[in-house]
């Protein structure tokens, strides 16, 4: 127990002693956290909306004040011409155009039927999609007042309508960032994990004070632990520090779930992603390698974790790579304990699979470090 | 000149030599081409549901066929017992709940009224609303089909027409957005921790006391990550045009002009980098956490800019990415021409010229 414990004094005097990494290793994920959620809006709201009224009739106008009350839309401007509008999508100023013809109103009433014409800039697919329904519902609206006012009588008494409510359970107030925060957490600590333990052994390796290590009577395992333990440590310390001082008093999250079970569950976390770090160190040689390596693992982690797009409507193959990433679990797990109260019970599969991953890193990260270089 | 080629030799050898350094270098741009092109996307389908019905007759059986045929929707199991929904939610992956009442035929066809409730697991705001408005659209064209013939004489149809991404596809989106990244991500990083290398290791005292020019030594460095960053882009490109069928309405040459810019400005963001920090973690942290997530979060592709609040916006403005990501979809996917995109380009150039500027004034040929 002595080596190990003095090897810890190593490691913690080596980090506190570092007067440019510490604040780093801090403050960073911490001025993301407060950051991040705040950008992290996909709701799609204020399309801009071009009009060209060609017709400038009452129906029109009637259409054009619909559109523009129902809060979906915001006027970029009324243009002549279609031409002109396209200009205003050029220059991103209008997502959207509504062209409503010459002689709509006359057209309508003489031929019983008449085209819109709608042109949205899809290059953003999902606010094109969204912004097209939007407004396709409106005119359809539009279209069954007009014709209640024209056959009016006793068409309502035969209409059957099935009125939709809807309830929004955890999060009644639809606050996207209660979603976000505690998922942006799980990558703050991750990034912690992933890179902050492995990069330090390679470091030894560098500078070549590893040597020394090698040669002195310090068992594996007890070196292994000196590197792990500070991480760990410090990766609490940030998910804390996220926790309760961002999270808590700033975006008022306040766990439903239990705080013993999430932290256990962080703590388990942290072990697999320490012994990814630590895998990846035993495979490079220099820094700038097992960073990159990291790098390269880290930003897939992320990416695949469902934190920014649904696992769901990924393709099968992509869902087997996003289950087979730890970062999926804990980002899962947050929210259900976080947001909805899930309990031991619920999140068992979650910590079994955690289990696996902790023992699969580390084991294979111990066969493959030699002493022996 | 002679010892400039040199040691352009020298660093691509370093470069080339370290097979694990190429696998982010190179790996990273193909894996996310393929991510973002397939796997990734905003939209929401397959989404678990469960159908409560309390009615089980001919309306409510036929709305759920429909909603079981929306690729939207996957409907996980039938109940009839609106406890178990809680519980269901708390195991995490079913969304949304569909509840029909007794007697919903009846109600609906001899009170002409009829009620569906819906419950949204809504820790996820955004899923919930979008699931919300799909069901309510399901049931909405429901209603209509069973009114037809009482529904009026006029109608209007209203003809949509996608521009640039008929398909609705995600990658167009994305695609300038990873261009950017990768670019950025390549040279500062890159950047950076090669030269604060050379001063952890010590190598970098011997080059100064040589009677080399010491700017020889830093532009030797940034050259070989330039022309990588130059085969990343073409790589990028030839990806999204081929595997994911982007179109490339603009001038081609244009595209590489502003590209280099931005690639020159990420050059000397990363020599700033290596100026103000003395060991590879630090500059590798600044690199990361100060660059990179913001290059994701605040130059447009991932989130729209316009949803954040005011001062994000305005933070936005400094970072060279948003002003690339804007060019490079008005080049690839508008068929813009440089009349449309000067003033984006000027901003990029000026940012270019200025970080040069405090990166060489602040370049110590003395190491303390």
């Amino acid at each position: 127990m002595r080596p190990l414990k003095i090897l810890l004094i190593k490691e913690f005097k080596q980090i506190f002693r570092d007067k440019t990494l510490l604040p780093l290793i801090f403050a960073l994920p911490l001025i993301q956290l407060l950051i991040i959620p705040l950008a992290a809006d996909y709701e799609v709201k204020n399309i801009n909306i071009s009009i060209v009224d060609n017709d400038q009739s009452s129906y029109s106008e009637e259409l054009t004040s619909k559109v523009l009350a129902t809060g979906y839309f915001k006027l970029a401007g009324y243009s002549h011409s279609y031409k002109e509008s396209f200009k205003q999508i050029e220059t991103d100023k209008a997502d959207l155009i509504l062209e409503i013809p010459q002689n709509f109103e006359q057209n309508l009433s003489r031929n019983g039927f008449e085209k819109l014409f709608i042109a949205v800039n899809a290059i953003n697919g999902t606010k094109a999609g969204l912004g097209g329904s939007y407004l396709s519902s409106i005119i359809a609206d539009f279209n069954h007042k007009i014709n209640t006012e024209i056959v009016s009588t006793n068409i309502n008494s035969e209409f059957k309508s099935i009125e939709v409510t809807s309830l929004n359970w955890f999060n009644p107030y639809m606050n996207y960032k209660i979603f976000m925060v505690p998922g942006i957490l799980v990558i703050l600590v991750t990034m912690v994990g992933a890179y902050m333990c492995g990069l330090n052994i390679v470091k030894e390796k560098e500078i070549g004070t590893i040597e020394q290590i090698n040669v002195s009577p310090i068992k594996k395992h007890h070196y292994i632990l000196g590197k792990l333990i500070p991480f760990w440590i410090i990766g609490i310390v940030v998910f804390s520090i996220g926790f309760f001082i961002i999270g808590w008093l700033v975006y008022g999250i306040i766990p439903v779930g239990s705080l013993l079970l999430l932290y256990s569950y962080l703590a388990l976390f942290l072990i697999a992603i320490l012994g990814f770090g630590l895998l990846v160190s035993t495979y490079s040689e220099t820094q700038q390698q097992a960073m990159s390596v990291s790098f390269f693992f880290v930003m897939m982690f992320i990416l695949m974790s469902g934190l920014f797009t649904s696992i769901d409507a990924m393709p099968n193959w992509a869902q087997k790579i996003a289950y087979a990433n730890p970062v999926t679990y804990f980002i899962e797990v947050m929210r259900m304990v976080v947001l909805k109260g899930s309990g031991l019970a619920h999140i068992s599969k979650h910590i079994f699979i955690m289990i696996g991953f902790a023992l699969l890193f580390n084991t294979w990260a111990i066969i493959n470090y030699r002493k022996t270089s | 000149m002679k010892q400039l080629i040199v040691f352009i030799k020298k660093e691509f050898k370093h470069v080339f030599r370290d097979n694990k350094t190429l696998l982010m270098l190179f790996g990273l741009p193909i894996a996310q081409i393929v991510l973002f092109g397939f796997a990734l996307t905003n939209e929401i389908k397959n989404s678990k549901i469960i159908i409560c019905d309390y009615a089980q007759d001919v309306s409510s059986l036929q709305i759920t066929e429909r909603i079981s045929k929306s690729k939207n929707f996957e409907i996980k199991k039938t109940i009839i017992d609106k406890g178990q929904i809680e519980e269901s939610f708390k195991e995490g992956d079913v969304k949304l709940v569909v509840v029909f009442p007794v007697n919903f035929h009846n109600d609906l066809y001899h009170k002409n009224k009829a009620q569906v409730q819906v419950i949204a697991d809504a820790s996820d705001p955004n899923t919930a609303s979008t699931l919300t408005a799909y069901i309510n659209f399901i049931v909405g064209s429901y209603q209509q089909e069973i009114n037809n013939g009482t529904d009026g004489a006029i109608k209007i149809i209203p003809e949509i027409r996608m521009l640039y991404n008929p398909e609705l596809k995600g990658a167009t989106n994305f695609v300038p957005g990873v261009m950017a990244l990768v670019l950025l991500l390549v040279c500062v990083l890159m950047t950076s921790v090669s030269i604060v290398k050379e001063k952890e290791k010590g190598t970098m005292e011997v080059l100064l006391v040589s009677p080399m020019n010491p700017f020889t030594v830093i532009i030797a460095k940034a050259i070989p990550y330039f022309f990588l960053s130059l085969i990343n882009l073409t790589v990028i490109l030839l990806m999204s045009i081929y595997l994911l069928d982007m179109p490339m309405n603009g001038s081609l040459i244009l595209l590489y002009f502003v590209s280099s810019i931005l690639i020159l400005c990420a050059l000397s963001l990363g020599l700033l980098i290596s100026n103000v920090t003395e060991t590879q973690q630090a500059a590798m942290l600044i690199s990361l956490m100060a660059m990179l997530l913001p290059t994701v979060m605040l130059s447009g592709f991932m989130f729209p800019l316009e949803n954040m609040p005011l001062p994000l916006q305005v933070v936005s403005n400094i970072l060279p990415s948003k002003w690339y990501y804007i060019i490079v979809k008005s080049i690839m996917i508008k068929g813009l021409g440089l009349m449309s995109i000067w003033k984006e380009t000027l901003i990029l150039t000026f940012m270019t010229i200025g970080l040069l500027f405090i990166s060489f004034r602040k370049f110590n040929i003395r190491l303390q």
